[in-house]
Protein backbone atom coordinates (compact mmCIF):
# COMPACT_ATOMS: atom_id res chain seq x y z
CA UNK A 1 0.00 0.00 0.00
CA UNK A 2 1.51 3.45 -0.83
CA UNK A 3 1.31 6.26 1.69
CA UNK A 4 -1.27 8.20 -0.26
CA UNK A 5 -3.82 5.22 -0.05
CA UNK A 6 -3.04 4.96 3.80
CA UNK A 7 -3.91 8.49 4.26
CA UNK A 8 -7.24 8.09 2.46
CA UNK A 9 -8.01 4.41 4.86
CA UNK A 10 -7.02 6.66 7.72
CA UNK A 11 -9.14 9.50 7.62
CA UNK A 12 -12.01 7.91 6.05
CA UNK A 13 -11.87 5.90 9.18
CA UNK A 14 -11.66 8.18 11.17
CA UNK A 15 -14.84 9.67 9.83
CA UNK A 16 -16.33 5.67 10.58
CA UNK A 17 -15.39 6.35 14.03
CA UNK A 18 -17.05 9.28 14.58
CA UNK A 19 -20.22 8.53 12.55
CA UNK A 20 -21.11 5.67 14.02
CA UNK A 21 -20.62 6.65 17.68
CA UNK A 22 -22.57 10.02 16.88
CA UNK A 23 -25.45 8.24 15.32
CA UNK A 24 -25.72 5.88 18.71
CA UNK A 25 -25.66 9.11 21.03
CA UNK A 26 -28.45 10.86 18.57
CA UNK A 27 -30.64 7.23 18.81
CA UNK A 28 -30.45 8.58 22.97
CA UNK A 29 -32.50 11.91 22.08
CA UNK A 30 -35.37 12.88 24.17
CA UNK A 31 -34.30 9.94 27.10
CA UNK A 32 -32.18 10.73 29.15
CA UNK A 33 -32.07 10.83 32.63
CA UNK A 34 -31.89 14.98 33.00
CA UNK A 35 -32.28 17.94 30.62
CA UNK A 36 -28.84 19.38 31.22
CA UNK A 37 -27.45 15.58 30.19
CA UNK A 38 -30.08 16.05 26.90
CA UNK A 39 -28.26 18.99 26.02
CA UNK A 40 -24.71 17.66 26.96
CA UNK A 41 -25.67 14.64 24.68
CA UNK A 42 -26.77 16.50 21.66
CA UNK A 43 -24.23 18.82 21.88
CA UNK A 44 -21.50 16.07 22.10
CA UNK A 45 -23.16 13.87 18.79
CA UNK A 46 -23.70 17.35 17.13
CA UNK A 47 -19.53 17.33 17.62
CA UNK A 48 -18.97 14.00 16.31
CA UNK A 49 -21.26 14.51 13.34
CA UNK A 50 -19.77 17.44 12.23
CA UNK A 51 -16.11 15.63 12.38
CA UNK A 52 -17.54 12.87 10.56
CA UNK A 53 -18.55 15.54 7.68
CA UNK A 54 -15.01 16.55 8.00
CA UNK A 55 -12.92 13.74 7.87
CA UNK A 56 -15.04 12.52 5.12
CA UNK A 57 -14.98 15.47 2.80
CA UNK A 58 -11.03 15.72 3.41
CA UNK A 59 -11.53 11.66 2.13
CA UNK A 60 -13.29 12.45 -0.62
CA UNK A 61 -10.06 15.20 -1.50
CA UNK A 62 -7.24 13.05 -0.95
CA UNK A 63 -9.71 10.17 -3.25
CA UNK A 64 -9.93 12.59 -5.80
CA UNK A 65 -12.66 10.67 -7.74
CA UNK A 66 -15.41 13.00 -7.07
CA UNK A 67 -17.07 11.41 -3.40
CA UNK A 68 -18.59 13.97 -1.11
CA UNK A 69 -19.25 13.24 2.90
CA UNK A 70 -22.57 11.95 2.12
CA UNK A 71 -21.25 9.58 -0.39
CA UNK A 72 -18.71 8.35 2.06
CA UNK A 73 -21.59 7.86 5.00
CA UNK A 74 -25.12 6.52 3.27
CA UNK A 75 -23.90 5.04 -0.39
CA UNK A 76 -20.93 2.57 0.89
CA UNK A 77 -21.91 -1.26 2.55
CA UNK A 78 -21.57 -2.21 6.42
CA UNK A 79 -18.54 -4.08 5.46
CA UNK A 80 -16.99 -1.12 4.22
CA UNK A 81 -17.34 0.91 7.31
CA UNK A 82 -13.78 0.23 9.27
CA UNK A 83 -14.88 1.82 12.69
CA UNK A 84 -14.00 0.31 15.99
CA UNK A 85 -16.06 -2.63 17.16
CA UNK A 86 -16.66 -0.38 20.48
CA UNK A 87 -18.25 2.55 18.97
CA UNK A 88 -21.35 0.22 16.96
CA UNK A 89 -22.14 -1.56 20.73
CA UNK A 90 -25.73 -0.97 21.04
CA UNK A 91 -26.60 1.68 23.84
CA UNK A 92 -27.81 -0.05 27.03
CA UNK A 93 -28.83 2.35 30.24
CA UNK A 94 -26.55 5.77 30.96
CA UNK A 95 -23.73 4.36 32.96
CA UNK A 96 -22.66 1.75 29.58
CA UNK A 97 -22.56 5.37 27.14
CA UNK A 98 -20.83 7.00 29.70
CA UNK A 99 -18.35 4.25 30.16
CA UNK A 100 -17.97 3.77 25.95
CA UNK A 101 -17.41 7.39 26.09
CA UNK A 102 -14.65 7.47 28.34
CA UNK A 103 -12.78 4.24 26.81
CA UNK A 104 -12.76 5.79 24.00
CA UNK A 105 -12.76 9.72 24.41
CA UNK A 106 -9.25 8.86 26.31
CA UNK A 107 -8.10 6.94 23.28
CA UNK A 108 -8.77 9.52 20.53
CA UNK A 109 -8.11 12.51 22.64
CA UNK A 110 -4.29 11.11 22.46
CA UNK A 111 -4.65 9.96 18.46
CA UNK A 112 -5.98 13.25 18.06
CA UNK A 113 -3.32 15.41 19.55
CA UNK A 114 -0.43 13.14 18.01
CA UNK A 115 -2.33 13.82 14.59
CA UNK A 116 -2.69 17.88 15.21
CA UNK A 117 0.89 17.65 15.01
CA UNK A 118 1.11 15.07 11.85
CA UNK A 119 2.85 16.59 8.58
CA UNK A 120 -0.34 16.17 6.66
CA UNK A 121 -1.20 19.95 7.08
CA UNK A 122 -4.91 19.48 6.36
CA UNK A 123 -5.47 16.10 8.52
CA UNK A 124 -3.79 18.30 11.32
CA UNK A 125 -5.92 21.63 11.05
CA UNK A 126 -9.32 19.16 11.39
CA UNK A 127 -7.59 17.26 14.29
CA UNK A 128 -6.46 20.37 16.23
CA UNK A 129 -10.10 21.44 15.94
CA UNK A 130 -11.64 18.08 16.87
CA UNK A 131 -9.19 17.94 19.95
CA UNK A 132 -10.97 20.76 21.40
CA UNK A 133 -14.24 19.08 21.62
CA UNK A 134 -13.55 15.82 22.36
CA UNK A 135 -10.97 17.42 25.84
CA UNK A 136 -14.14 19.02 26.58
CA UNK A 137 -16.46 16.07 26.11
CA UNK A 138 -13.94 13.69 28.50
CA UNK A 139 -14.14 15.93 31.07
CA UNK A 140 -17.57 15.42 31.35
CA UNK A 141 -17.90 12.33 30.66
CA UNK A 142 -14.98 11.00 33.23
CA UNK A 143 -16.73 13.74 36.44
CA UNK A 144 -19.99 11.08 35.14
CA UNK A 145 -17.91 7.94 35.67
CA UNK A 146 -16.89 9.09 38.72
CA UNK A 147 -20.00 9.74 40.07
CA UNK A 148 -21.32 7.12 39.07
CA UNK A 149 -18.55 4.81 40.57
CA UNK A 150 -18.74 6.52 43.39
CA UNK A 151 -22.21 7.14 43.51
CA UNK A 152 -24.82 4.91 45.25
CA UNK A 153 -24.10 0.98 45.43
CA UNK A 154 -26.23 0.10 42.80
CA UNK A 155 -24.39 3.24 40.73
CA UNK A 156 -20.79 1.38 41.43
CA UNK A 157 -22.61 -2.22 40.12
CA UNK A 158 -23.77 -1.03 37.20
CA UNK A 159 -21.27 0.65 35.82
CA UNK A 160 -18.47 -1.66 37.21
CA UNK A 161 -20.73 -3.97 34.96
CA UNK A 162 -20.54 -1.27 32.27
CA UNK A 163 -16.72 -1.85 32.22
CA UNK A 164 -16.13 -5.29 32.50
CA UNK A 165 -18.45 -5.84 29.73
CA UNK A 166 -17.31 -2.94 27.31
CA UNK A 167 -13.58 -3.86 27.98
CA UNK A 168 -12.98 -6.54 25.34
CA UNK A 169 -13.61 -4.11 22.96
CA UNK A 170 -10.59 -1.51 23.96
CA UNK A 171 -7.80 -3.64 22.64
CA UNK A 172 -8.86 -2.86 18.99
CA UNK A 173 -7.72 0.45 19.50
CA UNK A 174 -4.17 -0.26 19.94
CA UNK A 175 -4.19 -3.01 17.36
CA UNK A 176 -1.70 -1.32 14.55
CA UNK A 177 -2.21 -2.88 11.16
CA UNK A 178 -0.38 -2.06 8.03
CA UNK A 179 -2.67 1.82 7.74
CA UNK A 180 -1.14 2.61 11.06
CA UNK A 181 1.58 2.08 10.75
CA UNK A 182 2.50 3.59 7.32
CA UNK A 183 0.57 7.32 8.46
CA UNK A 184 3.14 6.81 11.36
CA UNK A 185 5.99 6.49 9.47
CA UNK A 186 4.91 8.59 6.61
CA UNK A 187 2.88 11.36 8.19
CA UNK A 188 4.27 11.47 11.69
CA UNK A 189 1.10 9.73 13.09
CA UNK A 190 0.78 8.36 16.80
CA UNK A 191 2.57 5.31 17.29
CA UNK A 192 0.32 2.72 18.82
CA UNK A 193 2.01 0.81 21.66
CA UNK A 194 2.40 4.37 23.19
CA UNK A 195 -0.59 5.48 23.10
CA UNK A 196 -1.74 2.36 24.75
CA UNK A 197 0.90 2.70 27.38
CA UNK A 198 -0.74 6.33 28.53
CA UNK A 199 -4.08 5.10 28.54
CA UNK A 200 -4.08 2.16 30.52
CA UNK A 201 -2.23 4.90 32.67
CA UNK A 202 -4.58 7.12 32.40
CA UNK A 203 -7.95 5.00 32.78
CA UNK A 204 -6.26 2.98 35.79
CA UNK A 205 -6.00 6.49 37.73
CA UNK A 206 -9.85 7.34 36.77
CA UNK A 207 -11.17 3.94 37.86
CA UNK A 208 -9.15 4.06 41.13
CA UNK A 209 -10.64 8.20 41.30
CA UNK A 210 -14.44 6.11 40.51
CA UNK A 211 -13.57 3.51 42.99
CA UNK A 212 -13.67 0.73 40.18
CA UNK A 213 -11.43 -2.61 39.49
CA UNK A 214 -9.82 -2.38 36.12
CA UNK A 215 -11.12 -5.69 34.90
CA UNK A 216 -8.23 -8.67 33.75
CA UNK A 217 -6.86 -8.37 30.43
CA UNK A 218 -8.49 -10.98 28.81
CA UNK A 219 -9.61 -11.87 25.28
CA UNK A 220 -10.01 -8.51 22.69
CA UNK A 221 -12.48 -8.37 19.88
CA UNK A 222 -11.19 -7.10 17.04
CA UNK A 223 -12.12 -7.03 13.34
CA UNK A 224 -13.89 -3.52 12.87
CA UNK A 225 -10.63 -1.61 11.53
CA UNK A 226 -11.22 -4.48 9.19
CA UNK A 227 -14.72 -3.99 8.11
CA UNK A 228 -15.78 -7.35 10.20
CA UNK A 229 -18.48 -5.88 12.25
CA UNK A 230 -20.51 -7.60 14.99
CA UNK A 231 -24.05 -7.87 14.25
CA UNK A 232 -25.53 -4.29 15.24
CA UNK A 233 -23.61 -2.58 12.70
CA UNK A 234 -25.65 -3.59 10.05
CA UNK A 235 -29.18 -2.30 11.45
CA UNK A 236 -27.82 0.99 12.05
CA UNK A 237 -26.57 1.49 9.01
CA UNK A 238 -29.67 -0.04 7.04
CA UNK A 239 -31.33 2.76 9.27
CA UNK A 240 -29.31 5.34 8.50
CA UNK A 241 -29.57 4.76 4.99
CA UNK A 242 -32.72 4.22 3.92
CA UNK A 243 -33.83 7.38 2.17
CA UNK A 244 -30.89 7.74 0.41
CA UNK A 245 -31.18 3.93 -0.76
CA UNK A 246 -34.95 4.27 -1.15
CA UNK A 247 -34.57 7.29 -3.76
CA UNK A 248 -30.99 7.16 -5.45
CA UNK A 249 -30.11 10.48 -7.42
CA UNK A 250 -32.42 12.39 -5.49
CA UNK A 251 -31.51 15.74 -3.49
CA UNK A 252 -32.71 16.17 -0.31
CA UNK B 1 -49.14 23.18 41.36
CA UNK B 2 -50.06 26.34 42.65
CA UNK B 3 -49.93 25.47 46.48
CA UNK B 4 -47.09 23.35 46.24
CA UNK B 5 -45.16 25.70 44.50
CA UNK B 6 -45.40 28.04 47.63
CA UNK B 7 -44.20 25.35 49.44
CA UNK B 8 -40.70 25.79 47.81
CA UNK B 9 -38.16 26.81 50.18
CA UNK B 10 -36.61 28.75 47.02
CA UNK B 11 -40.01 30.90 47.14
CA UNK B 12 -38.68 34.34 46.13
CA UNK B 13 -38.15 37.29 48.17
CA UNK B 14 -41.49 39.28 48.19
CA UNK B 15 -44.23 36.71 47.64
CA UNK B 16 -47.39 38.27 48.73
CA UNK B 17 -49.25 37.03 51.55
CA UNK B 18 -52.67 37.34 52.96
CA UNK B 19 -55.66 38.83 50.76
CA UNK B 20 -54.94 41.22 48.20
CA UNK B 21 -56.40 44.38 48.71
CA UNK B 22 -57.81 46.90 46.03
CA UNK B 23 -55.48 49.08 46.02
CA UNK B 24 -52.55 46.87 45.20
CA UNK B 25 -54.50 45.10 42.60
CA UNK B 26 -55.48 48.73 41.47
CA UNK B 27 -52.19 49.95 41.31
CA UNK B 28 -50.67 46.38 39.73
CA UNK B 29 -52.70 47.11 37.12
CA UNK B 30 -51.19 51.12 36.42
CA UNK B 31 -48.38 49.20 36.20
CA UNK B 32 -49.36 47.11 33.67
CA UNK B 33 -51.06 50.15 31.70
CA UNK B 34 -47.88 52.13 31.93
CA UNK B 35 -46.23 48.82 30.30
CA UNK B 36 -44.05 48.51 33.24
CA UNK B 37 -41.95 44.70 33.25
CA UNK B 38 -43.01 43.21 36.07
CA UNK B 39 -40.37 40.89 38.30
CA UNK B 40 -39.91 38.35 40.01
CA UNK B 41 -39.74 40.11 43.35
CA UNK B 42 -42.38 42.46 42.84
CA UNK B 43 -45.94 42.11 44.24
CA UNK B 44 -48.44 41.00 42.08
CA UNK B 45 -51.93 38.98 42.42
CA UNK B 46 -52.33 35.37 42.80
CA UNK B 47 -53.93 34.54 39.78
CA UNK B 48 -51.67 36.52 37.23
CA UNK B 49 -48.81 34.11 38.98
CA UNK B 50 -51.10 31.30 38.48
CA UNK B 51 -51.38 31.90 34.93
CA UNK B 52 -47.89 32.71 33.97
CA UNK B 53 -47.14 29.36 35.82
CA UNK B 54 -49.50 27.52 33.98
CA UNK B 55 -48.74 28.88 30.46
CA UNK B 56 -44.67 28.96 30.44
CA UNK B 57 -44.69 25.49 32.29
CA UNK B 58 -47.30 24.53 29.53
CA UNK B 59 -44.66 26.33 27.06
CA UNK B 60 -41.63 24.26 28.84
CA UNK B 61 -43.62 20.56 28.96
CA UNK B 62 -43.89 21.54 25.05
CA UNK B 63 -40.29 22.29 24.12
CA UNK B 64 -39.69 18.66 26.15
CA UNK B 65 -42.38 16.49 24.71
CA UNK B 66 -41.80 18.23 20.85
CA UNK B 67 -38.47 16.74 20.73
CA UNK B 68 -40.05 13.16 20.30
CA UNK B 69 -41.57 13.75 16.61
CA UNK B 70 -38.47 15.49 15.38
CA UNK B 71 -35.75 12.78 17.35
CA UNK B 72 -37.84 10.25 15.44
CA UNK B 73 -36.18 11.40 12.36
CA UNK B 74 -32.55 12.32 13.48
CA UNK B 75 -31.27 8.92 12.82
CA UNK B 76 -32.73 8.47 9.42
CA UNK B 77 -31.81 12.26 8.37
CA UNK B 78 -30.72 11.70 4.43
CA UNK B 79 -27.81 13.91 4.64
CA UNK B 80 -24.96 14.69 7.21
CA UNK B 81 -25.91 18.37 6.54
CA UNK B 82 -29.27 17.71 7.39
CA UNK B 83 -28.69 15.22 10.27
CA UNK B 84 -26.72 18.11 11.73
CA UNK B 85 -29.01 20.81 11.15
CA UNK B 86 -31.83 18.64 13.18
CA UNK B 87 -29.48 17.67 16.02
CA UNK B 88 -28.93 21.34 16.12
CA UNK B 89 -32.41 22.26 16.46
CA UNK B 90 -34.03 19.35 18.87
CA UNK B 91 -31.21 20.75 21.25
CA UNK B 92 -32.47 24.30 20.89
CA UNK B 93 -35.83 23.02 21.77
CA UNK B 94 -33.88 21.28 24.85
CA UNK B 95 -32.55 24.71 25.75
CA UNK B 96 -35.64 26.37 25.13
CA UNK B 97 -37.33 23.94 28.11
CA UNK B 98 -34.36 25.12 30.40
CA UNK B 99 -34.51 28.08 30.34
CA UNK B 100 -38.54 28.36 30.25
CA UNK B 101 -38.54 26.20 33.76
CA UNK B 102 -36.00 28.72 34.84
CA UNK B 103 -38.26 31.40 34.46
CA UNK B 104 -41.31 29.44 36.01
CA UNK B 105 -39.24 28.84 38.74
CA UNK B 106 -38.83 32.73 39.64
CA UNK B 107 -42.80 32.30 40.12
CA UNK B 108 -41.86 30.10 43.19
CA UNK B 109 -42.65 26.55 41.80
CA UNK B 110 -39.88 23.86 40.81
CA UNK B 111 -38.64 22.17 38.58
CA UNK B 112 -39.47 19.08 40.24
CA UNK B 113 -42.65 20.38 41.12
CA UNK B 114 -43.56 21.04 36.88
CA UNK B 115 -41.77 17.42 35.90
CA UNK B 116 -44.06 15.72 38.00
CA UNK B 117 -47.17 17.21 36.93
CA UNK B 118 -46.31 17.01 33.50
CA UNK B 119 -45.72 13.35 34.36
CA UNK B 120 -48.68 12.78 36.09
CA UNK B 121 -50.88 14.22 33.12
CA UNK B 122 -52.05 17.13 35.47
CA UNK B 123 -50.06 19.46 33.02
CA UNK B 124 -50.35 20.13 29.63
CA UNK B 125 -48.03 20.20 26.48
CA UNK B 126 -49.45 21.44 23.11
CA UNK B 127 -51.46 19.25 21.58
CA UNK B 128 -49.38 19.37 17.97
CA UNK B 129 -46.97 16.85 19.27
CA UNK B 130 -49.69 14.00 19.72
CA UNK B 131 -49.71 13.90 15.88
CA UNK B 132 -47.07 11.18 14.25
CA UNK B 133 -44.11 12.55 11.92
CA UNK B 134 -44.26 9.65 9.37
CA UNK B 135 -41.66 10.64 6.35
CA UNK B 136 -38.87 13.02 6.38
CA UNK B 137 -41.38 15.55 4.72
CA UNK B 138 -42.99 15.83 8.21
CA UNK B 139 -39.66 17.09 9.19
CA UNK B 140 -39.94 20.28 6.99
CA UNK B 141 -43.44 21.05 7.54
CA UNK B 142 -42.70 21.20 11.84
CA UNK B 143 -40.42 23.21 10.84
CA UNK B 144 -42.77 25.56 8.57
CA UNK B 145 -45.82 25.07 10.32
CA UNK B 146 -45.54 24.11 13.63
CA UNK B 147 -42.61 26.31 13.92
CA UNK B 148 -44.15 28.97 12.12
CA UNK B 149 -47.41 29.01 14.35
CA UNK B 150 -44.72 28.98 17.28
CA UNK B 151 -43.26 32.25 16.17
CA UNK B 152 -46.82 33.71 15.58
CA UNK B 153 -47.89 33.24 19.39
CA UNK B 154 -44.66 33.85 20.87
CA UNK B 155 -43.48 36.94 18.84
CA UNK B 156 -46.09 39.27 20.96
CA UNK B 157 -44.78 37.36 24.17
CA UNK B 158 -41.25 39.16 23.63
CA UNK B 159 -43.88 41.97 25.00
CA UNK B 160 -45.28 39.79 27.35
CA UNK B 161 -45.29 42.07 30.70
CA UNK B 162 -43.91 39.74 33.17
CA UNK B 163 -39.94 39.94 32.56
CA UNK B 164 -38.14 36.82 33.32
CA UNK B 165 -40.76 35.51 30.50
CA UNK B 166 -40.53 38.33 27.90
CA UNK B 167 -36.54 38.17 28.11
CA UNK B 168 -36.79 34.48 27.50
CA UNK B 169 -39.24 34.77 24.69
CA UNK B 170 -36.70 36.85 22.95
CA UNK B 171 -34.08 34.65 22.91
CA UNK B 172 -36.45 31.52 21.86
CA UNK B 173 -37.87 33.59 18.92
CA UNK B 174 -34.39 34.09 17.38
CA UNK B 175 -33.99 30.43 17.41
CA UNK B 176 -37.46 29.36 16.02
CA UNK B 177 -37.06 31.61 13.68
CA UNK B 178 -34.02 29.68 12.09
CA UNK B 179 -35.89 26.81 13.20
CA UNK B 180 -39.08 27.41 10.81
CA UNK B 181 -36.48 28.72 7.68
CA UNK B 182 -34.69 25.24 8.20
CA UNK B 183 -38.55 23.19 7.86
CA UNK B 184 -38.89 25.61 4.31
CA UNK B 185 -35.85 24.60 2.64
CA UNK B 186 -36.59 20.94 3.07
CA UNK B 187 -39.70 21.33 1.77
CA UNK B 188 -38.17 23.49 -0.85
CA UNK B 189 -35.57 20.59 -1.65
CA UNK B 190 -38.46 18.21 -1.48
CA UNK B 191 -40.44 20.34 -3.94
CA UNK B 192 -38.05 20.92 -6.60
CA UNK B 193 -36.99 17.33 -6.69
CA UNK B 194 -38.55 13.76 -7.86
CA UNK B 195 -42.38 12.96 -8.18
CA UNK B 196 -42.13 11.38 -4.70
CA UNK B 197 -40.58 13.73 -3.29
CA UNK B 198 -43.26 16.18 -3.81
CA UNK B 199 -46.14 13.66 -3.10
CA UNK B 200 -44.03 13.28 0.00
CA UNK B 201 -44.27 17.06 0.39
CA UNK B 202 -48.31 17.33 -0.02
CA UNK B 203 -49.10 14.46 2.46
CA UNK B 204 -47.12 16.35 4.79
CA UNK B 205 -49.04 19.66 4.50
CA UNK B 206 -52.58 17.72 4.08
CA UNK B 207 -51.92 15.89 7.59
CA UNK B 208 -49.92 19.13 9.38
CA UNK B 209 -52.33 21.84 7.99
CA UNK B 210 -55.10 21.53 9.97
CA UNK B 211 -53.46 20.47 13.34
CA UNK B 212 -51.06 23.54 13.13
CA UNK B 213 -54.29 25.51 12.73
CA UNK B 214 -55.76 24.50 15.75
CA UNK B 215 -52.26 25.51 18.09
CA UNK B 216 -53.71 28.95 18.34
CA UNK B 217 -55.76 27.62 20.48
CA UNK B 218 -59.72 27.92 20.94
CA UNK B 219 -61.40 30.24 18.60
CA UNK B 220 -61.94 33.58 20.37
CA UNK B 221 -65.64 32.76 21.62
CA UNK B 222 -64.83 29.92 23.63
CA UNK B 223 -61.25 30.87 25.48
CA UNK B 224 -61.87 31.14 28.83
CA UNK B 225 -58.36 32.42 29.45
CA UNK B 226 -58.64 35.46 26.87
CA UNK B 227 -59.88 38.13 28.54
CA UNK B 228 -57.98 38.31 31.92
CA UNK B 229 -54.56 37.65 29.88
CA UNK B 230 -54.76 40.67 27.09
CA UNK B 231 -56.05 42.87 30.40
CA UNK B 232 -52.79 41.58 32.31
CA UNK B 233 -50.59 41.84 28.79
CA UNK B 234 -49.74 38.41 28.96
CA UNK B 235 -51.28 38.29 25.74
CA UNK B 236 -51.61 41.07 22.86
CA UNK B 237 -53.70 39.70 20.50
CA UNK B 238 -56.72 36.93 20.51
CA UNK B 239 -56.10 33.37 19.20
CA UNK B 240 -58.54 34.28 16.10
CA UNK B 241 -56.77 37.39 14.94
CA UNK B 242 -53.47 35.56 15.49
CA UNK B 243 -54.53 32.51 13.49
CA UNK B 244 -55.78 34.60 10.86
CA UNK B 245 -52.36 36.13 10.75
CA UNK B 246 -50.65 32.82 9.99
CA UNK B 247 -53.08 31.69 7.17
CA UNK B 248 -52.28 34.97 5.68
CA UNK B 249 -48.54 34.50 5.46
CA UNK B 250 -48.49 31.11 5.06
CA UNK B 251 -50.61 30.38 1.86
CA UNK B 252 -48.61 32.37 -0.31
CA UNK B 253 -46.03 30.26 1.14
CA UNK B 254 -47.68 27.02 0.02
CA UNK B 255 -48.17 28.73 -3.66
CA UNK B 256 -44.47 29.06 -3.82
CA UNK B 257 -43.72 25.81 -2.81
CA UNK B 258 -46.77 24.23 -5.66
CA UNK B 259 -48.62 22.75 -2.91
CA UNK B 260 -52.29 22.85 -2.50
CA UNK B 261 -53.42 23.79 1.28
CA UNK B 262 -56.53 20.95 1.83
CA UNK B 263 -58.93 23.44 2.44
CA UNK B 264 -61.29 23.99 -0.30
CA UNK B 265 -63.34 26.69 1.07
CA UNK B 266 -59.96 28.93 1.48
CA UNK B 267 -60.07 31.97 -0.73
CA UNK B 268 -58.25 35.18 -0.67
CA UNK B 269 -61.12 38.25 0.37
CA UNK B 270 -59.93 41.67 -1.66
CA UNK B 271 -62.43 43.77 0.42
CA UNK B 272 -60.65 42.26 4.02
CA UNK B 273 -57.08 41.42 2.38
CA UNK B 274 -57.12 38.10 4.43
CA UNK B 275 -57.86 34.76 3.85
CA UNK B 276 -61.41 33.46 4.51
CA UNK B 277 -61.03 29.79 5.10
CA UNK B 278 -63.17 26.79 6.08
CA UNK B 279 -64.29 25.32 9.73
CA UNK B 280 -61.78 23.90 12.07
CA UNK B 281 -62.39 20.30 13.14
CA UNK B 282 -63.02 21.52 16.90
CA UNK B 283 -64.11 17.73 17.91
CA UNK B 284 -60.62 16.49 16.50
CA UNK B 285 -58.79 19.64 18.79
CA UNK B 286 -61.06 18.55 21.93
CA UNK B 287 -60.45 14.58 21.34
CA UNK B 288 -56.80 14.87 21.21
CA UNK B 289 -56.82 17.80 24.22
CA UNK B 290 -58.63 14.66 26.40
CA UNK B 291 -55.60 12.61 25.77
CA UNK B 292 -57.27 10.66 22.51
CA UNK B 293 -54.92 11.91 19.58
CA UNK B 294 -52.68 9.65 17.69
CA UNK B 295 -49.30 9.44 19.59
CA UNK B 296 -50.62 11.01 23.29
CA UNK B 297 -49.90 8.01 25.32
CA UNK B 298 -46.69 7.28 23.07
CA UNK B 299 -44.88 10.48 24.00
CA UNK B 300 -46.37 10.26 27.78
CA UNK B 301 -45.10 6.56 28.08
CA UNK B 302 -41.30 8.14 26.27
CA UNK B 303 -40.84 10.70 28.74
CA UNK B 304 -42.25 8.69 31.88
CA UNK B 305 -39.68 5.67 30.77
CA UNK B 306 -36.46 8.18 30.34
CA UNK B 307 -37.36 10.01 33.68
CA UNK B 308 -37.99 6.37 35.17
CA UNK B 309 -34.69 5.33 33.82
CA UNK B 310 -32.34 7.64 35.12
CA UNK B 311 -33.76 7.60 38.69
CA UNK B 312 -30.52 5.85 39.68
CA UNK B 313 -28.53 8.15 37.84
CA UNK B 314 -30.37 11.10 39.59
CA UNK B 315 -29.64 9.46 43.19
CA UNK B 316 -26.09 8.79 42.56
CA UNK B 317 -25.28 12.24 41.72
CA UNK B 318 -27.19 13.14 44.63
CA UNK B 319 -25.31 10.65 46.96
CA UNK B 320 -22.19 11.29 45.44
CA UNK B 321 -22.47 15.41 45.74
CA UNK B 322 -23.16 14.69 49.58
CA UNK B 323 -20.60 12.00 50.46
CA UNK B 324 -17.99 14.72 48.50
CA UNK B 325 -19.64 18.13 50.66
CA UNK B 326 -19.14 16.05 53.77
CA UNK B 327 -15.72 15.20 52.81
CA UNK B 328 -14.62 18.83 52.12
CA UNK B 329 -16.29 20.28 54.95
CA UNK B 330 -14.25 17.77 57.27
Amino acid sequence: MNKERALLAYVSRLGDNALVLGQRMIELVAAYPELEEELANANFALDYIGQARMFYTYAGELEGQGRREDDFAFLRDENEFRNLLLLEQPNGHFGDSITKLVLFELFYLAQLGSLARSEDTQLAGIAARAEKEIRYHLRHNTQWLVRLGDGTDESHRRVQDSVNDLWRYTGEMFEADEIDTIVEKAYGGPNLEELRERWLADIDAILINATLDKPEDGWMASGGKAGRHTEHLGYMIAEMQYLQRTHPGATW
Amino acid sequence: MYTQGLDQKDKPAGTPQGAETPGQVEAFQDRIDAEDKIEAKDWMPEAYRRTLIRQISQHAHSEIIGMQPEGNWLTRAPTLKRKAILLAKIQDEAGHGLYLYSAAETLGVSRAQMVTDLLSGKAKYSSIFNYPALTWADIGAIGWLVDGAAIMNQIPLCRCSYGPYSRAMIRICKEESFHQRQGFDILVALCNGTDEQKAMAQDALDRWWWPSLMMFGPSDNESKHSAQSMAWKIKRFTNDELRQKFIDVTVPQAEFLGLKVPDDELEFDEKTGHYRHGEIDWQEFLDVLAGNGPCNRQRMAKRRKAHEDGAWVREAARVYAEKHAAKDAA
